[in-house]
């Protein structure tokens, strides 16, 4: 894997000379191969890793699996395309994926010079620091002079830089290709700092031999708005990206969940709600305007389960990560997650 | 007109059957072959890059790099300078790991392969083991595995070992050694040290044109050290020795001052060193068994000493077979040296390959600034290589 991440790039720069013309088409593209691609990192529990039977489960995961169950009716067919925080956009834009739902960061260079399609926010997040308890400090302003692990090819070494350099502190930094090497080195000490969004500290931790000798520094130094992303150049694939997300969002503040699904949708009963009714296809065409099934958001719900449902199965405060709502509460419960409405 | 047509056909066909002119014309039409793929693959990426609305351009050089790297030895670097800088540092880092590795390679190549061929059984077989065991293990897992050696093994920097304590300071975050503070007439001293070894290579002259002529054999090596070591130890002794430490020291999380050899450099120049000598030590092996040992008997029989032998009669035979195929290995040392990345030693592959692809999504430009970097430095290790085969070759009278 490792000797497959070194090479990638120039491999992928080979793949974007000889392969022939990115197709317009995503939709039909995916559609004639009855799979969905999804760009998704090497392995962060929580988001998206494999389990003890090998199969792909997570944050990101599901959204993947959303967008299946959008587009191929079936939340199965889905294939991840891993790739390192440094092969990510190449992947996508060189074909290799048809979305990425990758822990990315959406910034202005990302969107505009990587020339890529931003579709939302499915987590807010900003980076932090972790730090071994036994270090007895507090804040991140006493760490002048520390050796600090990062996962290289993310915007945390520019967040890293500027913060150290604005505080007028330094460091010495260990640049990694991977999450798991970057664990491993912070672990055996070569590191007194790791330093991800405060999501991926979460999902160190949990993953450490003894995640109570270890805490998160309370300051957060930057915003980290994750989203989904697709290639320039395809606005119906765009479309749909960016309402799978809000399908989610939607049926949370709804009240709309996998279990209820079929009472509303007509299927064991039906809602009288305007809104959920369009949602759902029982009213209207919004899925074939898409290009899609009329009952596609019935699909994600059924299948997979509203914002509320992926956030707490996955990195909840009940699963290992711990992770508490925060800002991605609904905005009706005083968080960012907001969906433009269904009409 | 029917024997128009059979005349130009009769034309082609001549020139086909004529041996000479087939060649010529399967050779044009190869390279005719090989453009057009050249510039299908030269198309494919304008029109593929335009369609997702990339423009090919290097002025991305020149922005900001916005990220710092810590190890850069030789030019100054902050996370204000441009994406070229970081390229040139990420440069000078293969340079230096891939330059030390050669020597470190040469050095312990050559002793192995010799060694090798120890009468001694028991060298010769644990040299054997030892050979067989590296070449047979990729390098990437070589470097995996002495850096984690050197991150797990080695204590953290607050419990380092001292060697001896409050100099040297060995740990997972480096080995720190002091460095030298040269004080006024310092410059001196290397004046004089730059004298005593031109003088000694004057010497090393003389003493050969006496040999030729006369036969008589000065000990040109001891005296060479003497004059060297001799002068300049008078003129550090009478400058009153112009030069300081700067010892390293635990201040807060790492060690201040001194100089360091970094865990990531050291696991990949060690990794690299004794992978690659493995390799040389069975070029010299196979070069020394190249040498008739006709040659060495008739060597003996003509009275020469076992070790004036080898340094007259076999080694510069045996050069003949290393070189060339030691120079394939110095070029794989150097192309090796890009696995850096795994254990992020900050290489040109890491810096304009790694993350400055990442943070402008040039992946096509920075990666040919790569691969130009890569057979720029390879076509001058081959030319160098090349030139020292002409010198060494057999001089026929």
């Amino acid at each position: 894997m490792r000797l497959k991440t070194t090479l990638t790039s120039a491999a992928l720069a080979l793949a974007l000379a000889v392969t022939s013309g990115v197709q317009a088409g995503t939709l039909e593209d995916v559609q004639a191969r009855g799979v969905l691609r999804c760009v998704v990192s090497t392995g962060i529990a929580g988001f998206a890793a494999p389990n003890a039977s090998g199969v792909w489960e997570g944050f990101d995961i599901d959204f993947c699996r959303a967008t299946a169950a959008a587009v191929l009716g079936d939340a199965n067919k889905i294939e991840a395309v891993t790739s390192t925080g440094k092969t990510r956009f190449t992947r996508l834009n060189a074909g290799e994926g048809d979305v990425l739902w990758r822990n990315t960061t959406i910034t202005f260079s990302r969107d505009v010079g990587v020339k890529l399609r931003f579709h939302g926010v499915n987590y807010y997040d900003g980076q932090g620091f972790m730090v071994k308890k036994d270090l007895g400090i507090s804040s991140a302003t006493e760490l002048d002079g520390a050796s600090v692990c990062i996962q290289t090819g993310t915007t945390t070494e520019l967040n890293l830089a500027d913060y150290f350099a604005s505080n007028g502190m330094s460091y010495e930094a260990v640049t990694i290709e991977t999450n798991d090497e970057a664990r491993q080195n912070y672990e055996a000490g070569r590191c007194d700092v790791y330093t991800t969004d405060a999501s991926g500290l979460a999902s160190t931790r949990s993953a450490l031999p003894d995640p109570d000798a270890h805490m998160v520094l309370p300051e957060i130094i930057s915003k980290e708005p994750l989203g989904p992303a697709t290639r320039h150049g395809d606005d119906q694939w765009s479309d749909i990206i960016t309402w799978v997300l809000n399908a989610t969002i939607t049926a949370e503040e709804l009240g709309v969940t996998s279990a209820n699904v079929d009472s509303l949708a007509g299927k064991t009963g039906v809602s009288d709600h305007p809104e959920i009714r369009r949602l759902l296809g029982v009213d209207g065409s919004q899925g074939s305007e898409l290009g899609l099934a009329n009952d596609w958001a019935y699909q994600i719900i059924k299948q997979v389960g509203n914002y509320g449902e992926i956030f707490e199965r996955n990195i909840g405060v009940n699963t290992p990560l711990g992770i508490a709502r925060g800002y991605n509460a609904l905005w009706t419960d005083g968080g960012l997650q907001y969906s433009p409405p269904f009409r | 007109m029917t024997s128009n047509r059979n005349k130009s056909r009769s034309l082609v066909l001549r020139l086909w059957r004529h041996q000479e002119s087939r060649a010529v014309i399967i050779q044009i039409l190869t390279m005719i072959a090989i453009f057009a793929l050249i510039a299908l693959i030269a198309q494919n990426v304008v029109v593929n890059l335009a369609a997702v609305g990339k423009e090919f351009s290097f002025g991305f050089l020149l922005w900001p790099a916005a990220y710092d790297i810590t190890f850069s030895p030789f030019i100054e670097y902050t996370n204000q300078s441009t994406h070229l800088r970081a390229a040139a540092v990420g440069a000078l880092n293969t340079l230096l790991v891939a330059l030390l590795g050669i020597i470190a390679a040469s050095i312990l190549g050559f002793t192995l392969g010799i060694l090798r061929l120890s009468r001694n059984w028991l060298v010769s077989r644990i040299v054997y083991v030892f050979i067989e065991f590296v070449r047979n293990v990729p390098i990437l897992i070589h470097i995996l595995a002495i850096y984690s050696m050197i991150v797990v093994l080695l204590p953290p920097a607050k419990k380092s070992y001292g060697l001896p304590d409050g100099i040297f300071f060995l740990s997972n975050r480096g080995f720190y050694v002091p460095s030298p503070i040269f004080e006024a007439g310092a410059s001196i001293v290397g004046i004089i040290f730059v004298l005593a070894v031109i003088s000694a290579i004057i010497f090393r002259q003389w003493a050969k044109r006496v040999q030729n002529q006369t036969g008589r054999i000065y000990p040109v090596f001891w005296i060479s050290v003497a004059i060297v070591v001799g002068a300049t130890g008078i003129a550090f002794l009478a400058t009153g020795m112009p030069l300081s430490w700067d010892i390293p020291a635990l201040k807060g999380f790492n060690f201040k001052g001194g100089m360091a050899l970094k865990p990531e450099f050291l696991a990949l120049w060690l990794a690299l060193s004794y992978y690659t000598a493995c390799f040389i030590a069975e070029i010299v092996r196979a070069g020394i068994l190249a040498v008739n040992s006709g040659q060495t008997e008739a060597a003996h029989a003509i009275g020469l000493r076992h070790n004036r032998t080898l340094q007259l009669v076999v080694i510069p035979q045996a050069l003949r077979v290393i070189v060339p195929p030691l120079c394939s290995q110095y070029l794989n040392l150097t192309k090796n040296s890009s696995l850096a990345i795994a254990i992020g030693y900050m290489d040109i592959t890491a810096t304009i390959g790694g993350i400055s692809l990442m943070q402008t999504g040039k992946e096509m430009e920075t990666m040919l600034i790569v691969m130009g970097f890569y057979l720029v430095i390879s076509l001058i290790i081959s030319a160098f290589m090349n030139w020292f085969n002409r010198r060494i070759k057999l001089t026929e009278r």
